[in-house]
């Protein structure tokens, strides 16, 4: 996503996402083609085959993003419209990594624990807030999803060691 | 033998000998079906004796996850070695799943516990067809020809497809077979008379019979069904005849049966051993045993065991007749 | 006036403290349900059923349906304010609610949402109670060939209205079918597209999808304009409540076909989330402001939530008569019955008329519980716009982590919904629409399966779609709808003498 961020502008222009995600679509229905060839895609006795729908799906899909890929490259050139300029795009990753890091603590230990230091820490750097304002929050809601999934409610989130340690 | 921490205090369980284990967080109960089915309906009767008869100090929490025709559940429970705190109750999927899509996994993988109950399956005709016994349909069957009669059931390769495979051997036909998602819509569709017969649970189809818009044929037993109060105005569930006496030489049970991972200690097994024999004792599981005309049969240790691989084998044995077998 | 006087009789039931006490109690816990993406009207009664042992039969099937109630008006709050629809069947909510909110229009939306609901669901009840015992065996009409052409019906009432890149629309249903084709293929049992992964053999859920695509995606777009970001700081004034509903007569024509369409597919059952689909889109035809749906049109919001909420109340009706649940709620709460010793089925109207009056009339009473529990909250939950965005944003995200993990228990769906995440946020930038995709990966499934049955049971033929009157006239519909804009073209021109009446006269029809 960044390899055009060099240029002038400094920005990602729509038509360059718009090739390389087209040529990934096609990729996915080429997968798609592949696999339902594999399970038979034509039409028996009993009607369709397994793969008889994802194979037109798939080949839909093929033909399509083709078709968005060719109209792309033939703009490439001319059309400058932007995607994304960098600085928007770094704002966008203030959220996209931790959300990331989020998820991967959530498999690790547990979702209450990542939780409360996913809003805790965001607040406290992206948002500038108080320790003690994004302690009190963070916390908070933390508990709070605790009590009503796992107390009220009774529908098991993740859980790590220190979910073990209070008895869960 | 392991003593557990001795802060329950103010527990009172009556039948527990003093040191045996018990449950210390909610028990995860992971149905292999989705919400609404047998199963499901089975785990979620649990949870409630268990919650009105306090039978157990904690809860028990049902889980359904029914992905890849229960493989999501199975895959689940046989990636928790050690959990104490999780069961698992069982339908033909325990079996056909595996034999059908090669999804690794096998009731080895997982610690057997207790056979609950096993389910009938019924032979159903729509009460406006002029068929009073199996002979009369199958007769029919065979002379309108192959594929020109529909059976409707409950998935693609398990129990119901399974059953009719075996119908067409006994008889010498041939259905269309049509796979739906849930038993409920399986009756409804032979109700609206989209298709020529099913091969139903009785408690998928009771309500319907007791309407006088279905018809049982008969029931794939090897002795009739104990059940002798009046269900409708003239018949009880004993009054259907064996599939047996008709002629076709099959019978198929489907296990609901309870399971749990491996590598869990005799105790534990010993504590859900006990439960669900105390669940089986209450007053509401014998009305609904009664209401869903089930087989009775209870059994745990090495004769559950034996059952099981048993019936693997049998599951095994049918499907390959039938051609359902995955291909390495 | 048979019906009357049971009706009656069934409001002695409800009406007494006890049971008025658990409607409350239920609405508020469904509300509370189905402002939580994930964790769906299923989980909360399925959670509760075991409690109502205890209770009287008619007290507990009130309480469970009262959360039933909740969570369908709850469904649509997170859908208007944060673009999260909160249960499948606010998912074409968010389409011009969420615009509204970003408008400062949160509290008109709401009010817009909730009203609808509650006259969607009083039309069902009155339908429920006065022609129960015509329509109950309506269902029993509905065999493949039918439930396909249902399903055709909505993909047409669809599409053929959308702007933009045809080929970008092509390619995003497409891929929705495709992610619909995933796990076990239900009429042969064969593993599809899993590619030996056993993470994937449950298939994408169409919730997980909505939340990464939706709810994430949203996050990320207004991450570009940087943490100053200020929500969308709407005034907040209780008589928005009142104003609206000085707006909402104009959508008669709207409520009307909603009605129809929820009512109708509740009873086939079909489900609320295809008529929600197929509400949308009609009134998107039909509607003289059609080309401004998505733009933050009430109207837009009034025709989904119609439709779901009789939908939604109808859908009863053949789990009771028939014992076919019209979705997972309704499955759980027919698990219920059995529960409780009673019988779904024909003869539970006659056996057990205090349980079936009981629950009609606690419809009527729960509908209006919840109208004003509902209603009341507006403020409340338009004021939660006003938290500053560096607060809500990780929030929004831990919520949606939650939900997508609910939906299966499965930690791979957490990861998922980051990736659709990515992809809603990719895909809004490029003009991929996302509706059609997700439309696609909600039916595409029961679709399929409805196609292949239906070719089974005619060995192959088409014509099976034209068998009877009631699928011929179905597919034809859906034919006509699929064509409409050029049809509608082709009579805007034979009527061509007066301009600006065209547009009128289609509004009308």
């Amino acid at each position: 996503m960044q390899n055009d961020s060099e240029s002038a502008q400094r920005a990602v222009r729509v038509i360059t996402m718009d090739v390389i995600v087209a040529a990934l679509i096609f990729a996915l229905g080429a997968l798609v083609v592949y696999d339902s060839n594999r399970l038979g895609s034509s039409w028996d006795e009993n009607g369709p085959q397994a793969g008889y729908f994802p194979f037109y799906t798939g080949l839909l899909v093929c033909i399509s993003s083709a078709v968005v890929f060719v109209q792309g490259v033939l703009k490439l050139k001319s059309d400058v419209k932007v995607f994304v300029r960098q600085d928007q795009f770094r704002q966008v990753l203030v959220i996209l990594l931790p959300s990331a890091a989020y998820v991967l603590g959530v498999q690790l230990i547990g979702i209450y624990v990542p939780s409360a230091a996913f809003i805790g820490l965001f607040m406290k750097i992206a948002g500038k807030y108080s320790w003690l304002r994004s302690a009190a929050v963070s916390v908070s809601v933390s508990v709070i999803a605790f009590l009503m999934f796992e107390v009220w409610f009774k529908i098991p989130l993740p859980k790590g060691p220190f979910e073990h340690l209070i008895g869960y | 033998m392991v003593k557990p921490i001795a802060f329950a205090a103010g527990l009172v369980l009556a039948a527990a000998p003093a040191g045996a284990w018990e449950p210390t967080k909610p028990v995860e109960f992971v149905i292999p079906a989705g919400q609404g089915g047998g199963a499901d309906q089975m785990a979620r009767f649990t949870q409630g004796v268990t919650a009105k008869h306090s039978l157990m100090k904690q809860s028990v929490v049902p889980i359904n996850k029914s992905g890849g025709a229960g493989a999501e559940g199975f895959l689940d429970v046989k990636g928790s070695k050690g959990d104490a705190h999780k069961i698992i109750i069982t339908l033909s999927n325990l079996f056909t799943t595996p034999l059908a899509t090669g999804v690794p996994f096998n009731w080895r993988d997982l610690t057997p516990v207790a056979m609950l109950a096993l389910d009938n399956f019924v032979l159903w005709v729509n009460a406006e067809t002029p068929y009073k016994t199996p002979k009369d349909y199958l007769g029919a069957v065979k002379k309108a020809g192959p594929n020109k009669f529909k059976m409707a059931g409950t998935g693609a390769k398990q129990e119901d497809q399974i059953i009719t495979v075996a119908i067409e051997k006994a008889a010498g036909v041939k259905f269309t077979y049509v796979p739906f998602k849930g038993g409920g819509a399986v009756a409804t569709q032979l109700v609206g008379k989209h298709v020529d017969s099913t091969v139903n649970n009785p408690i998928e189809a009771v309500a319907h019979w007791r309407s006088g818009k279905l018809r049982p044929l008969c029931v794939f037993e090897k002795a009739r069904m104990p059940y002798k109060n009046k269900v409708t105005e003239t018949m009880s569930w004993n009054d259907i005849p064996t599939c047996r006496e008709a002629g076709i030489p099959m019978d198929y049970l489907m296990l609901r049966g309870i399971f749990m991972p491996a590598g869990v200690s005799q105790d534990v097994v010993d504590f859900y051993i006990g439960l669900f024999k105390k669940v089986r004792g209450t007053p509401e599981w014998k009305k609904l045993m009664e209401d869903g005309a089930f087989n009775q049969s209870f059994m745990s240790g090495k004769e559950y065991v034996d059952w099981v691989a048993k019936a693997e084998n049998l599951h095994r044995d049918l499907m390959k007749e039938a051609g359902f077998l995955a291909k390495k | 006036m048979e019906e009357l006087n049971a009706l009656l009789h069934g409001f002695t039931v409800a009406l007494t403290p006890f049971n008025l006490g658990l409607m409350f109690v239920g609405i508020i816990l469904g509300v509370i349900i189905g402002v939580l993406p994930g964790l769906g009207g299923a989980n909360g009664v399925a959670i509760l059923l075991p409690l109502t042992f205890t209770m009287p039969p008619s007290s507990a099937i009130i309480m469970l349906s009262c959360i039933y109630w909740g969570a369908l008006f709850g469904g649509a709050i997170t859908s208007v304010l944060f673009n999260i629809p909160g249960e499948p069947w606010s998912v074409a909510t968010t389409f011009d609610g969420y615009p509204m909110a970003q408008q400062g229009r949160a509290g008109e939306a709401l009010t817009g949402a909730f009203t609808s609901s509650f006259v969607g669901a009083l039309v069902a009840v009155l339908v429920f109670t006065f022609l129960a015992p015509l329509i109950a065996n309506f269902a029993l009409q509905f065999g493949p060939p039918e439930f396909f052409s249902v399903y055709l019906l909505t993909f047409c009432s669809f599409v053929g209205t959308g702007k933009g890149n045809p080929f970008k629309i092509i390619a995003s249903m497409m891929l929705g079918f495709a992610m619909a084709g995933v796990g076990i293929d239900i009429v042969t049992g064969q593993l599809r597209l899993t590619f030996g992964f056993t993470e994937l053999l449950s298939g994408f859920h169409f919730l997980v999808a909505v939340i990464g695509l939706f709810g994430i995606g949203e996050i990320l777009l207004s991450m570009e304009e940087g943490l100053s970001f200020s929500g969308h700081s709407a005034r907040i004034n209780p008589r928005i409540v009142f104003q609206t509903w000085a707006r909402l007569p104009h959508y008669w024509a709207t409520s009307i076909r909603s009605c129809v369409i929820g009512c109708w597919m509740g009873i086939i059952p079909g489900g609320a989330t295809p008529a929600s689909f197929m509400s949308y889109g009609v009134a998107r035809k039909m509607s003289r402001d059609g080309d401004r749906f998505g733009t933050g049109q009430l109207e837009g919001v009034v025709a989904p939530e119609t439709a779901a909420h009789a939908a939604g109340t109808s859908a009863l009706l053949p789990m009771i008569t028939l014992g076919i649940p019209g979705s997972p709620t309704a499955a759980v709460l027919l698990g219920g019955l059995m529960i409780w010793g009673l019988q779904p089925g024909p003869l539970l109207f006659v056996e057990q008329k205090d349980f079936v009056w009981g629950l009609i009339a606690s419809m009527y009473l729960g509908n209006i519980a919840g109208l004003i529990v509902v209603l009341t909250t507006v403020p409340l939950f338009a004021a939660i716009l006003r938290v500053p965005f560096p607060i809500i944003a990780p929030v929004i995200v831990v919520i949606c982590a939650i939900g997508a993990y609910t939906v299966k228990n499965n930690m791979l769906d957490v990861w998922m919904m980051v990736v659709f995440g990515v992809v809603g946020y990719t895909f809004k930038k490029l003009e991929y629409p996302l509706a059609p995709m997700v439309l696609a990966l909600v039916l595409g499934d029961a679709a399929e399966s409805s196609f292949r049955q239906s070719m089974l049971i005619s060995q192959g033929s088409l014509s099976v779609f034209w068998a009877n009157w009631l699928v011929g006239s179905l597919t034809t519909l859906a034919l006509v709808l699929l064509f409409w804009p050029v049809i509608s073209r082709l009579l805007a021109r034979l009527r061509a003498s007066g301009r600006g009446e065209v547009i009128r006269q289609r509004a009308v029809d």
